[in-house]
């Protein structure tokens, strides 16, 4: 691995908060992140397999240092349940981008050979535009975006990263926990 | 029984032990008013503003133990708790605020009095809660109780919208109080929690292998209640102890080992030791920026062992060698099985040789100083009571002279440094300590930012006594002009003030004014007699005294200035008529190399 990726691994970490699906919950979580002058670079919310339980995933900036006191202290908040790094963890991570651009019949092929190669799906089209679905890492989503933005990007939606562990591991029960 | 929400609040305070609640009507909490107009075994006290509320549960908490308790109602009442609550959270004091709220149903919609003051104490709360639902009400309170006392402890809050409180529901308070809490989400470190045993036996190896061993106690020891095992590794180990502004008390000041208080305006010789240490034991404490100064320079030689009940705390400002995480009463019990006595050595000695030539110092020329007003004052009550103070100079001098013999018995805003908090905070552990003697010490500024509260003080016929350190000016934003700012002294001109005497007067209590030494010593002797209301003794100062030591904001001990141009310190300064400086840190372990040679010859 040559160093600069290494180095940019370590600016940049996905942690997993398991949290209690009260209202709130967010605005806490949030406000400890401004608070703290932690640096969010995106964030997904949503209910688990278990309803009292919402996860979030958040891509945060900063060395080991800065993502240490992060999780240390998103464990104080009453409401956390756990937090899981998986920054040294083999994990997939995964995005989902909405593009609507700009798809003149003369561009309308081209456009939709870009959407195969990436496995991306059409799924609105109208006289001057389509509306492209396409999921997987955030590299991936930053290609095609940059691909389709000759044509002209009118609008562009992406979830933020959502992430798993590789294998039988789950949040709840293993992965690398914050130290305590 | 069916009974209304205030009702349920009342029957799960009793469950909470609670005895004093402090707090302020108004409409959102106008149910649980008229409960507590039944209530005669929970004492209200009516406060005259909500900031004091806040401030009282806090010295209630700080000079007992005990989970204070506020009350307000929606709003303006709510919003006036907050500098209490943000004063209690930045020292880890336990308190429970409990606030009215408008009715569910107008909930967001900015009705009369609303704010959210959950959102508004999110950064300042260890927890909070809106409680919606009556049913929910009971286990609320358990865990906010159990929240703010357990762990590293802090405020909770807890909104009750009005219709909360007015609902009825069947209740019977020894089936559907919840008493033991468990909440899956949040496991503090517990008394009888695991103890690492591994990192203890290392921290007692690091301690055996050292030369030059520093004992440096927090708050975190207090609110562990582990001054006896503070003292008792203290004195195993001959380790010389000093203790942060909130740990002050955690061992007997007047103990030979120990070294007052070290940091910003600690003494000269906590702050050497500190920094020529060779092992800082760290106990209970945060590594604030007015204990290290300069991060990068402190305690550089010194391999640090950090016990802290608050894993964040681990690493947050200094990475440790030894981290040890738990309850500090827990981890030096455990310790001090481990650890091998230790003789006093050279270094204690050299120690013991700063203390001789470098104690705190004032003036001897007639003038009435702070620190002499600070010392009569703990020797007409022979340190033996609890002092409540304000914030600003008279805190740092009252932080050096005020001599603690125990834990509980030093109250006072460090985190926050909250003005206007010393007169409510002693009302509140006058509650607290019904027997004992309380003192608030004060300055012209702090003094009147909750002056309101000598009414409450009369009324509960309180004999706090309120010592004004009165220099006619911000005394600490002057100081910080008169060095960093060219004296331009910018808006911390306080000749215009009340005649504070007229004003204890005019609210009902005594007040005396001191000009000189002997004055005080009278008017003290008076003031002790009084025990049915409260004295306030206008101490008039010189303008221009400043606090020292002092390491300026930001800086290390190579810094630090002392009174050098007093002759007093000038003639022990120069005793063996050397050069000797204290702002030389070569000279200093020069020093301790000397005396420890002579020792071993």
């Amino acid at each position: 691995m040559t160093t600069t990726l290494m180095a940019q691994l370590q600016q940049r970490h996905t942690v997993t908060v398991l949290v209690e699906n009260h209202a709130g919950v967010l605005a806490r979580v949030a406000g400890l992140f401004a608070r703290r002058g932690f640096n969010i670079e995106s964030l997904a919310v949503s209910v688990t397999d278990k309803p009292e339980v919402s996860r979030m995933t958040i891509v945060v900036g900063g060395d080991h240092r800065v993502l240490e006191q992060i999780t240390k202290q998103l464990n104080k908040l009453v409401e956390v349940m756990k937090v899981v790094d998986y920054t040294e963890t083999a994990a997939v991570e995964r995005e989902l981008a909405l593009i609507k651009v700009n798809a003149e019949p003369k561009d309308r092929a081209e456009i939709m050979q870009i959407v195969e190669i990436f496995r991306g799906r059409i799924i609105d089209m109208s006289e001057k535009t389509f509306i492209i679905e396409v999921t997987g890492s955030p590299d991936k989503l930053d290609k095609i975006t940059d691909l389709l933005e000759s044509y002209g990007i009118r609008e562009l939606v992406r979830t933020g990263i959502i992430a798993m562990a590789r294998g039988a591991k789950t949040a709840s029960r293993s992965g690398r926990e914050s130290s305590e | 029984m069916k009974l209304s929400g205030a009702q349920i609040l009342l029957e799960c305070l009793r469950q909470e032990d609670v005895t004093h609640v402090f707090g302020y009507p108004g409409g959102a909490v106008l149910p649980i008013y008229d409960a507590i107009f039944d209530c005669k075994d929970i004492l209200h006290i009516l406060v005259r503003h909500e900031q004091g509320a806040a401030h009282m549960a806090d010295g209630y908490a700080r000079s007992s133990g005990r989970v204070g308790v506020c009350l307000a109602t929606s709003g303006p009442g709510a919003t006036n708790l907050v500098t209490g609550i943000a004063t209690a959270y930045m020292d880890s004091i336990p308190m429970v605020a409990i606030t009215g709220q408008v009715k569910t149903t107008a909930l967001g919609k900015d009705a009369f009095q609303e704010a959210d003051i959950t959102g508004i104490t999110m950064p300042i709360t260890k927890h909070s809660f809106l409680v919606k639902r009556t049913e929910d009400l009971p286990a609320a309170i358990a865990e906010a109780f159990y929240i703010a006392r357990t762990g590293r402890p802090g405020p909770v809050l807890i909104d009750i919208p009005r219709d909360v409180g007015e609902w009825k529901i069947e209740f019977d308070v020894t089936t559907d109080y919840p008493r033991n809490v468990t909440i899956p989400s949040y496991r503090p470190a517990s008394p009888n929690g695991r103890v690492p045993e591994l990192q203890i036996r290392k921290a007692a190896q690091l301690i055996a292998e050292s030369i030059r061993p520093v004992l440096y106690v927090g708050g975190g020891a207090i609110a562990s209640h582990a001054q006896e095992e503070v003292t008792a590794l203290a004195e195993k180990t001959n380790i010389l102890t000093t203790t942060t502004l909130l740990g002050k008390g955690a061992i007997d000041e007047t103990h030979p080992l120990s070294m007052g208080m070290l940091g910003m305006h600690g003494t000269a010789y906590a702050n050497h030791a500190v920094n020529s240490s060779d092992l800082l034991i760290a106990v209970g404490a945060r590594f604030d920026d007015r204990v290290t100064g300069n991060v990068d320079k402190f305690a550089r030689g010194a391999k640090i062992i950090h016990i802290d009940i608050d894993p964040a705390e681990i690493g947050k400002v200094i990475q440790p060698d030894i981290p040890i995480v738990g309850d500090v009463k827990v981890i030096l019990t455990e310790l001090l099985k481990h650890v091998l006595p230790r003789e006093a050595t050279a270094w204690n000695d050299t120690i013991m040789e700063w203390k001789r030539r470098f104690p705190l110092v004032y003036p001897d020329d007639g003038k009435l100083y702070a620190e002499y007003a600070i010392e009569e004052l703990s020797k007409a009550f022979d340190n033996e009571c609890i002092m409540a103070t304000d914030v600003g100079q008279h805190q740092m001098w009252a932080a050096q002279y005020f001599k603690c013999k125990r834990p509980n018995q030093w109250v006072t805003s460090g985190g926050l440094g909250t003005m206007g908090f010393g007169l409510p905070a002693a009302i509140g552990a006058q509650f607290a300590n019904p027997d004992k003697r309380v003192v608030c010490l004060s300055g012209d500024g702090s003094f009147q930012m909750c002056t309101q509260e000598l009414m409450t003080a009369v009324v509960y016929k309180l004999p706090i006594v309120t010592m004004i350190i009165n220099n006619r000016s911000l005394g600490m934003v002057r100081q910080w002009q008169e060095m960093f700012f060219s004296e331009r002294y910018s808006q911390v001109d306080l000749q215009a003030s009340p005649d504070f005497v007229k004003l204890v007067e005019a609210y009902g209590g005594v007040g005396y004014r001191c000009t000189t030494p002997e004055e005080l010593k009278d008017v003290l002797a008076q003031a002790m007699k009084i025990i049915d209301r409260p004295v306030v003794i206008d101490c008039l100062i010189p303008t221009e005294e400043n606090v020292y030591p002092m390491i300026p904001s930001g800086q290390s001990v190579s810094e630090m200035l002392v009174k050098t141009d007093l002759e007093s310190v000038k003639a022990s300064v120069h005793a063996d008529g050397s050069e000797w400086s204290f702002s030389d840190e070569e000279k200093v372990l020069a020093q301790y190399v000397e005396i420890a040679s002579e020792i071993s010859r």
